[in-house]
């Protein structure tokens, strides 16, 4: 399944990462490479094979409905990159 | 051929826990911002979540209550998109193995017919935080104290063809909600919200393409926003145009919708089972023990205010929806003796009062004890339903209780007969044309001419008069 | 001092032949002679070291000591620690101030560690060659021209040039095991959730696993001693007992069965990789083990199945990354979109952003059963496999890796093959298994490892069979002559 630069393109957008027009040649090539090697996956008889999306075979445990984390404002915002009045501060968001 | 329309909705359901979902921050409303958010919450790298038991176990109730399959291993899954107040690029959220199946709910509608909205599934979600517009110069500020809420989100089929049946539902599954004590159902803090799918069609045409209108927080704005999208797909329609799937803002102030910014990408949210968390687990043993605890539910208290208090259907449906409406009503009828007496107060003057003043029956400034003395004072006589209104509006104006107010006013009935007699004969030595032109009447004009006599009483009496027995007096004396 | 082991330190601080603070003083110095060429370390925590020091030596005057009173550790920069930069190799966290500490170092501490600093690492651990790291490559030790392995290469290098007597790791597709084999140490991956992973940052959360790094089985003992148990406030730690890890190495490994994947040793490989380790193997049958071979039929798909589900969940890990709350935010974002793409392109590195594309390409609509579901499937098949072999042998042996360390760059442009240096590593993260890799000699001055793998929680007894095989060998006690004075 070989991708262009199009589909880089979008799965880029996706992920919200910029990727430059110059590079996106050598990228494509790159991931292509990346895909061809996964795609040895399609040898594998998987039929009635579950996934597996864990090591082990273990269920949630479960945390008691209690307030145990205090309020931790002042030493977030001081590690944010943009904050003012209590809050993180973001370019204006249009719905 | 008129349109047939179809609704399908989506509800979220805050579960009123102590802490949220994945973390032990604390859940409220009214903080200063972001001074609930936990270092989970704010997505910090290296933090994990871990499930909130209560937050199952309601989840499962509800799924119970509705008769709903619960799935034995549910599992959670990341639905990836980019959002601000979505503080790790994804939402932790359920999509193939929800914590509740399939299941049923039945609705009443005012029609007296009854409509069954099957219900997809639910599922449990955390609540994303807040984007705050105003007051950062043209930029967002970002608030996530909301971030983690533990929400189930109830997915219907498309099983309602109008607002009304749509509201109906609404209001059904805030009763279910409400009854067993899952969410705290207050609209205005955004406990339930509803997304709403609406499209319509030709009968026995395919489903048309429908539109999804986001996060309305009222019955009252559900209703006029399913409306005012249905008007608008038949004029699209019969301008002979197409309806554009796509998600709709509806503006309750101005009753007006519109289109979001449709996002150039088309939504692929990427979801994959949550490597953090691992399946949770209900047992047998947990399911039983849901049972056992489940509270009462709205058809079944329903069932019993008929059988109980003998109230008609339509009156118990109104009386056993809410919960505080019904538990206010049973807390009336116990204090006052006399369910009927409750049942039209409750629906009548208070509802009245309540509507008025915007107010929820939580926030009564008259309780249900005080209603039901007030009950007892009519019961027993001790005033008459004109002077009950005046002893309600009292309590409702915070001057006591009943029994202080009937006191204090002096609005007891005049039950001694003979202060009574002493009035009327006053009345007919005072009045004797009238008493005249009364005696020289039929039967028939009699009864009316009494009346001039008994507005005097009651002039006399400053109404305090007890109707039946001046009545009873009037007649004796006039017609000797 | 800095040619002991941990466990030899240990007992010297306890008869008082040095302090802890000489002791910490000592590697400080190391550190600010060596590490200018090593570039092992990130961050160098000298002042909180010390205070550290001293603290110990009060508890050890008072006779209050932990597992590891006053022994001096460096740990890798994906752990979170509280007032301390934690970079993850990346731009995109230079100036990240953790605000909280991992378990695994609040654990370590309250054992009384001395943390001496941060080491370097590939970007996010991503990478197998320390070559993504945004602080620049890591030397090897052994050849200051190579590689030191990856993503846990500054602590693999450090350790090997003995700027630090142990170190911590965290292992997603060998990110312990292979620097250990390319730096002649001793790492062990234990079971997945064996450790808590609270407070590490997350590359794919379902493979991530941290572990100890030392100069002995002994030394991993000691540390794993300290690092392991339940963690509340991570969901996929085991509640399961600690075994007395210490007390496995007393165990007698005769009748011990060892497995040996035909897979391990292919015709492909180096003949003298397969040398050294068969010789190691040979060693523990003269102890009186068992050799058997095995088949793990499905694990040469480990390397497709893993370059799927780890880069898939990495993709929505790195999702937090977005100049918001925390980390690399771009000048001047014109709109929302501009501050997303802007301070992740320039956070991220080429191989991260790589990785990231391929997880999003990998869960993206219409692919997500043709890669995802279909690795989660073959990920079973290869639990399945290891789950076969252990129902035969007790623990399974073969090469760490398949060819000692390479040239800094030469695997720069081509991922693929840089990503086959952890072909013999990956299905043990996939299954979720404990593996620790030993020093087993050397080819042309450079070490190789060989892999021990164990069944679910038996790490005693994988360090046993490492600890009986250095009890009677002393690969693991060669220094390289980078660091003076051997």
């Amino acid at each position: 399944m070989a991708i262009d630069s199009k589909v880089v393109a979008q799965v880029a957008h996706l992920a919200r990462l910029k990727v430059d027009q110059a590079d996106s040649d050598a990228l494509s090539s790159r991931l292509n490479d990346i895909l061809a090697m996964v795609d040895q996956l399609q040898q594998a008889d998987v039929a009635d094979v579950a996934p597996m999306a864990h090591p082990l075979d273990v269920t949630q445990p479960l945390r008691d409905d209690e307030v145990s984390e205090p309020n931790i404002r002042d030493k977030a915002l001081e590690i944010a990159p943009a904050a003012e009045d209590g809050c993180f501060l973001v370019p204006r968001v249009i719905e | 051929m008129s349109w047939e329309v179809v609704i399908g909705l989506e509800i979220h359901v805050q579960l009123n826990t102590t802490s949220k979902l994945f973390s032990g921050s604390k859940l409220s409303t009214g903080a200063e911002p972001n001074t609930q958010a936990s270092l989970v919450d704010l997505g910090m790298p290296g933090t994990l979540p871990v499930v909130n038991k209560e937050a199952v176990r309601k989840a499962a109730l509800f799924g119970l209550a509705i008769n709903a399959d619960i799935c034995r291993h549910s599992v959670f899954e990341r639905k990836n998109y980019f959002y601000p107040d979505l503080p790790k690029g994804y939402q932790t959220t359920q999509l193939d193995k929800p914590i509740v199946g399939a299941g049923v709910v039945e609705v009443q509608l005012e029609s007296g017919e009854k409509k069954v909205v099957r219900i997809h599934h639910a599922h449990l979600e955390e609540d994303a935080g807040k984007s705050l517009h105003e007051d950062f110069h043209g930029m967002t500020g970002i608030d996530l104290n909301r971030a983690g809420t533990p929400l189930i989100e109830v997915v219907t089929e498309p099983d309602m063809s109008n607002a009304e049946e749509a509201v109906a539902f609404a209001k059904k599954l805030h009763a279910i909600v409400t009854s067993i004590g899952i969410c705290d159902g207050d609209m205005s803090q955004g406990n339930m919200r509803f997304d709403v799918n609406v499209s319509i069609r030709k009968p026995g045409e395919p489903l048309g393409t429908r539109t999804e209108t986001k996060n309305l927080n009222s019955f009252r704005f559900m209703e006029r926003a399913i409306k005012l999208e249905v008007e608008r797909q038949i004029d699209v329609l019969e301008d002979g145009g197409e309806i554009v799937q796509e998600t709709r803002l509806y503006n309750g102030d101005t009753h007006t919708a519109r289109s979001m910014r449709s996002k150039e990408d088309a939504n692929d949210y990427r979801y994959f089972p949550c490597p953090d968390l691992l399946p949770v687990e209900i047992t047998d043993a947990d399911l039983d023990a849901l049972k056992a605890a489940m509270p009462e539910l709205p058809d079944a208290r329903k069932a019993r205010f008929i059988a109980d208090y003998q109230l008609s259907e339509y009156d118990a449906d109104l009386l056993s929806g809410d919960l505080a409406t019904a538990a206010f009503f049973e807390g009336a009828t116990k204090a006052g003796g006399d369910a009927k007496l409750a049942a039209n107060w409750v629906m009548g003057e208070l509802a009245a009062k309540l509507n008025a003043e915007e107010k929820a029956i939580g926030e009564s400034p008259v309780s249900a004890e005080q209603l039901g003395q007030l009950i007892a004072r009519l019961k027993d006589g001790t005033i008459s339903s004109k002077i009950a209104k005046q002893v309600f509006e009292a309590c409702w104006a915070g001057e006591g209780d009943p029994d202080v107010v009937i006191e204090a006013k002096g609005l007891k009935q005049m039950s001694d007969s003979g202060e009574l007699e002493k009035i009327v004969d006053d009345i007919i030595a005072n009045n004797a044309p009238q008493v005249e032109d009364y005696r020289n009447s039929d039967d028939d004009k009699r009864k009316k001419k009494i009346g001039f006599f008994v507005g005097q009483a009651m002039k006399a009496t400053q109404g305090k008069a007890n109707p039946q027995q001046l009545n009873q007096l009037l007649k004796q004396k006039l017609d000797q | 001092m800095h040619t002991k082991t941990l466990t030899e330190l240990k007992a010297g601080l306890a008869n008082g032949d040095f302090s802890s603070r000489e002791l910490t003083e000592h590697f400080l110095a190391r550190i600010k002679q060596f590490d200018g060429e090593l570039n092992s370390f990130v961050t160098v925590t000298e002042q909180q070291a010390l205070a550290q020091a001293d603290a110990a030596d009060q508890a050890i005057a008072a006779g209050q000591t932990g597992l590891l009173t006053g022994l001096p550790i460096a740990h890798k920069d994906i752990f979170c620690t509280e007032g301390v930069r934690t970079s993850c190799g990346s731009k995109m966290l230079d100036s990240f101030i953790a605000p909280y500490t991992a378990t695994v170092v609040n654990k370590m501490a309250s054992e009384g560690a001395v943390m001496l600093g941060k080491t370097n690492m590939d970007e996010f651990a991503m990478g197998s060659s320390n070559e993504t790291s945004y602080y620049g490559p890591v030397k090897n030790p052994w050849d200051l021209e190579r590689v030191p392995g990856g993503s846990s290469g500054g602590a693999a290098a450090c350790l090997g040039a003995r700027l630090a007597p142990a170190a911590t790791g965290t292992d997603t597709g060998g990110s312990i095991r292979q620097p250990a084999a390319l730096n002649n140490i001793t790492g062990l991956k234990p079971t997945y959730g064996r450790v808590s992973r609270w407070g590490m940052i997350a590359f794919a959360s379902s493979l991530d696993q941290a572990g100890p790094m030392g100069q002995s089985a002994e030394d991993c003992a000691l540390m794993l001693q300290a690092m392991a148990g339940h963690d509340h406030r991570d969901s996929t730690s085991l509640n399961q007992k600690v075994d007395d890890y210490l007390g496995a190495l007393k165990e007698d490994i005769s009748g011990l069965t060892i497995g040996i994947p035909e897979e391990f040793f292919p015709d492909t490989l180096d003949g003298a990789i397969a040398d050294n380790s068969r010789a190691a193997i040979r060693e523990l049958e003269k102890l009186g083990a068992k050799v058997v071979s095995v088949s793990l039929p499905s694990i040469k798909l480990s390397v497709p199945a893993y370059y799927v589900i780890a880069p898939a969940e990495a993709s929505s890990n790195l999702s937090r990354f977005d100049g918001v709350r925390f980390g690399h935010r771009c000048d001047d974002p014109k709109d929302l979109e501009d501050l997303y793409k802007r301070s992740r392109s320039e956070g991220f590195g080429d191989e991260v952003k790589r990785r990231i594309l391929v997880g999003t390409y990998a869960l993206s609509a219409g692919y997500y059963d043709a890669y995802y579901r279909r690795a989660q499937q073959v990920r079973r098949l290869i639990r399945d496999d290891f789950a076969r072999a252990f129902e035969k042998v007790d623990v399974l042996m073969g090469p760490t890796a398949p060819e000692t360390a390479f040239k800094l760059g030469a695997k720069k442009d081509d991922p693929v093959s840089m990503y086959m240096a952890d072909v013999f590593t990956i299905g043990v993260n996939l299954a979720g298994l404990p593996a620790l890799s030993m020093p087993t000699g050397f080819i042309n001055g450079l070490p190789t490892g060989t892999q021990v793998i164990g069944n679910y929680f038996r790490e005693g007894q994988i360090l046993n069979v490492a600890h009986k095989y250095q009890q009677v060998t002393d690969w693991h006690r060669q220094l390289p002559t980078f660091g003076g004075e051997q």
